[in-house]
């Protein structure tokens, strides 16, 4: 690697990174003007044209807030929980290939942060860190809430970490490779999109992404009625937004995940590659808020119910049929 | 190696330093003013009795064991599914046997009730 290679290489990476963290700023407003279009509200439409400009505003709000640290709290653990959860769900992206290479001062520059061989097991290897924030969080508070709320969010998402893990296997005994840049190529063009070939794991995945990025029907770490606003409770000002921050980065990498792994990525007709993998993203984006805003909650039994009785065996059976099928 | 890994390495000195910073701000911006009441912790309005670090169900103790067992099992399913073509039905038949010999114990904690949640 020359000199010209890193400055590319840091280019690349800073464009991704910034883009993505944009993402994250306007997501808190698309999701809640969707709500509020689903509720028959107008939603936040005062600061800029449209309310373009709230995320900005919210933003200076929570950096002038004042940051309360609790009196019985563990302070080093306290202030790190938040940015555990927060950085792995930003370094998910990175094997995320974004659109199609191209070809600059005569270097062929691939459009992904790392083009990494085991693509996949970097993904669940990395999003599964961001449990350990959340636990952290909760203990460190020295609160009754947010501990029970840690605890409960733990016992989800690490049920929902095995289901999410089976429901892909499927998708790897078909195509073979770990690479995410390798499963892009191989679905060129509509028929061949995984999502046609792996329904039930598709479904599997899309269940367990849900439950992995606690959102409704699946957000018992938060629910307001039984637990106040569970493993966050104590958190204030900028600590407290990052938990939310890294929810969003979190649904915009699964998002992007989903996209790439089942419905062939950047890959598209007539528009750029870029624009089609936008679209697809956006498409999920959407659907996250619209389920957000179309169902109720479980309750804990129902979930650990669900999740361990019924995604399990059907992510092992998904694995038996998909093995049968390659065999015939 | 250096390829790969160095753009991860970029990314994550990014990751790193955007939260640091959004902890930094708020200490130099927001007004800093404590008082007993405002760093007690959270319940519901009354004050807080007793330590929160206190026992809880031996359920979730449980479920993190599972956890362990059947990530194990994910684990070890995805070097398999990566070679499956080569494999065949010689491959499905040996990890139909690794999987029943694991659904018996799935289905014995089932039966233990470990999983019920009242």
């Amino acid at each position: 690697m020359d000199t010209l290679d890193i400055i590319l290489t840091i280019v690349k990476v800073l464009v991704i990174f910034g883009g993505l963290m944009l993402m994250v700023a306007y997501m808190t407003l698309f999701e809640r003007r969707v709500v509020a279009w689903i509720q028959n509200r107008i939603g936040p439409n005062r600061v800029g044209p449209n309310g373009i400009l709230q995320p900005i505003a919210d933003a200076i709000k929570l950096l002038t807030k004042e940051d309360v640290l609790p009196a019985g709290a563990n302070k080093i653990i306290f202030s790190l929980a938040p940015t555990i959860t927060f950085i792995p769900a930003l370094l998910t992206i990175a094997v995320v290939p974004v659109s199609s290479s191209l070809t600059l001062f005569g270097r062929n520059i691939t459009m992904v942060i790392s083009d990494m061989n085991i693509g996949i097991l970097y993904i669940l290897a990395v999003s599964s860190i961001g449990v350990y924030g959340i636990i952290l969080g909760g203990w460190a508070s020295n609160s009754k809430y947010p501990l029970l709320g840690g605890i409960r969010s733990t016992a989800q998402m690490i049920s929902y970490e095995v289901s999410m893990g089976l429901a892909l296997v499927g998708l790897l005994m078909i195509a073979g490779t770990f690479s995410m840049t390798e499963i892009v190529n191989q679905q060129s063009s509509i028929i061949k999109w995984f999502v046609f070939r792996q329904p039930l794991g598709f479904i599997l995945f899309a269940i367990c992404a849900l439950a992995e990025t606690n959102r409704i029907p699946f957000d018992l770490p938060e629910a307001e009625s039984e637990l106040v606003g569970g493993y966050n409770t104590e958190y204030s000002s900028m600590k407290f937004a990052m938990f939310f921050m890294a929810e969003y980065a979190h649904i915009i990498a699964v998002s992007a995940i989903i996209t790439t792994l089942y419905f062939g990525g950047w890959q598209g007709p007539i528009l750029p590659p870029i624009i089609w993998f936008l679209i697809k993203v956006g498409f999920f984006l959407f659907a996250f808020v619209w389920i957000r805003g179309t169902l109720p909650r479980f309750r804990y039994d129902q979930l650990m119910r669900f999740g361990w009785l019924i995604l399990l065996p059907l992510a092992l059976l998904n694995i038996l049929l998909t093995g049968i099928f390659m065999v015939l | 190696m250096l390829r790969i890994y160095f753009p991860i390495l970029v990314l994550l000195a990014f990751a790193v330093i955007t939260p640091l910073v959004m902890l930094i701000i708020p200490k130099i911006l927001g007004k800093r003013e404590s008082t007993p009441v405002k760093d007690a912790a959270y319940e519901c309005g009354i004050p807080a009795k007793g330590d929160a670090r206190e026992r809880f169900p031996i359920k979730f103790y449980l479920i993190a064991i599972l956890f362990l067992l059947f990530d194990i099992e994910a684990i070890f399913l995805y070097p398999w599914a990566y070679i499956y073509r080569k494999l065949g039905i010689f491959g499905l038949i040996e990890m139909g046997v690794f999987v029943f010999i694991l659904l018996v114990g799935y289905l014995y904690v089932i039966k233990k009730g470990a999983l019920r949640w009242q």
